[in-house]
């Protein structure tokens, strides 16, 4: 849910990035957080278990600079990835304006991409939301790896209704801004048709 | 069903404002935020600037969507109030016409039934506000409003924003 506040000029959005378990979702806000300017973010907040796994949500808040006089603020999420953690995946995805979908590109991990995804749809329903309709972007992480599943294969297992695709490796930050940028400019194109 | 967009002019802001104001005095609490259920900041009072105000509103806001999954699994609505105890401070959390979130930050100056007490009158004021806001937000859903600046974005508008 866009929040826009006229008394401070500002435009709220929330960005969620979803996918199954380490696959890089947290990796890729830690590089937005560690290539931002210092006065264009807030802190980042890590809920994780002991061993360094999501357990409720990473939160980002990011400045991206001012529209027409609002000041544009994304707050980026992640979800936890792992599979018995769906009660806290809904919580999040409550209020939702965008959506990053970051699949592992390894080939043992195609089946948990496509689990996902179908537990992203049936979430968003659940929210009264539609996939198909939502701003929406498609991350493949972890191209680096030698085990990966070639780029036109993971496109047509993975890709929903021809969103902006990326290849990444969030780790070194390949692919993570042109994944943030084509959601977040789905976002406001999506407000100006409200 | 999504909540509609929420959409908070001059007028409501400033009542709003002048009620957590109030709120804050009559409480003698630290700080006072009012959050929307998604975790953003609608409005605060007090010694705002010793927080970090964006976390404080994420959190809560997680914690609230936490709660209220426990309420469901075991059969309640929702748990209206929770309440952390501190050495010092502690953290008075309560819902305002169904959709937002106050947060009261107070210390040993002021005490829980207190903050109790003027919460529950505060609420009543806000259910009011809201209730308008509501009401406001209904007559201009639909395509925006030829006034707002959001209809005429332009692609270079959101371009520029990535220019870096």
């Amino acid at each position: 849910m866009t929040f826009i506040n006229y008394a401070t000029r500002e435009i709220n959005c929330k960005i969620v990035y979803y996918g199954p378990g380490l696959g890089g979702k947290t990796t890729n806000l830690q590089y937005i957080y560690n290539k931002t300017a210092p006065d264009s973010k807030g802190k980042m907040i890590s809920l994780a278990t002991e061993a360094d796994r999501t357990l409720f949500f990473d939160f980002l808040p990011l400045d991206l600079g001012s529209i027409r006089g609002f000041t544009t603020r994304f707050h980026l999420y992640t979800v936890p990835g792992q599979v018995f953690y769906d009660a806290s995946r809904k919580l999040i995805l409550k209020g939702v304006d965008g959506v990053v979908f970051v699949a592992d590109s390894q080939e043992e991990r195609m089946e948990a991409n496509v689990e996902s995804i179908r537990n992203l749809e049936e979430n968003l329903e659940e929210h009264g939301f539609e996939l198909r309709s939502m701003p929406y972007a498609l991350q493949f992480n972890k191209r680096d790896l030698p085990n990966v599943v070639p780029v036109d294969e993971m496109y047509r297992t993975l890709n929903y209704k021809r969103e902006p695709t990326f290849e990444a490796v969030a780790t070194t930050g390949v692919g993570v801004f042109d994944t943030l940028k084509a959601v977040a400019k789905l976002v406001l194109v999506e407000l100006r048709k409200k | 069903m999504p909540a509609a967009e929420l959409v908070l002019y001059q007028e409501e802001f400033q009542r709003l404002d002048s009620a957590l104001k109030k709120l804050r005095q009559d409480s003698n609490a630290r700080a006072i935020f009012l959050i929307d259920r998604t975790g953003q900041q609608i409005a605060a009072a007090g010694e705002v600037e010793q927080f970090d105000t964006t976390s404080l509103a994420s959190l809560t806001a997680g914690n609230v969507a936490a709660t209220d999954g426990l309420a469901k699994l075991i059969g309640e609505r929702e748990f209206s109030v929770l309440f952390h105890e501190g050495k010092r401070d502690h953290i008075h959390i309560s819902i305002v016409a169904k959709r937002a979130i106050l947060l009261v930050i107070f210390d040993e100056r002021s005490s829980l039934g207190l903050v109790r007490l003027r919460v529950k009158r505060a609420n009543q004021e806000m259910d009011q506000i809201f209730e308008e806001m509501q009401k406001k937000g209904e007559k201009t859903i639909g395509p925006v409003q030829p006034s707002s600046p959001f209809a005429e974005i332009t692609d270079e508008d959101i371009d520029a924003l990535f220019s870096e």
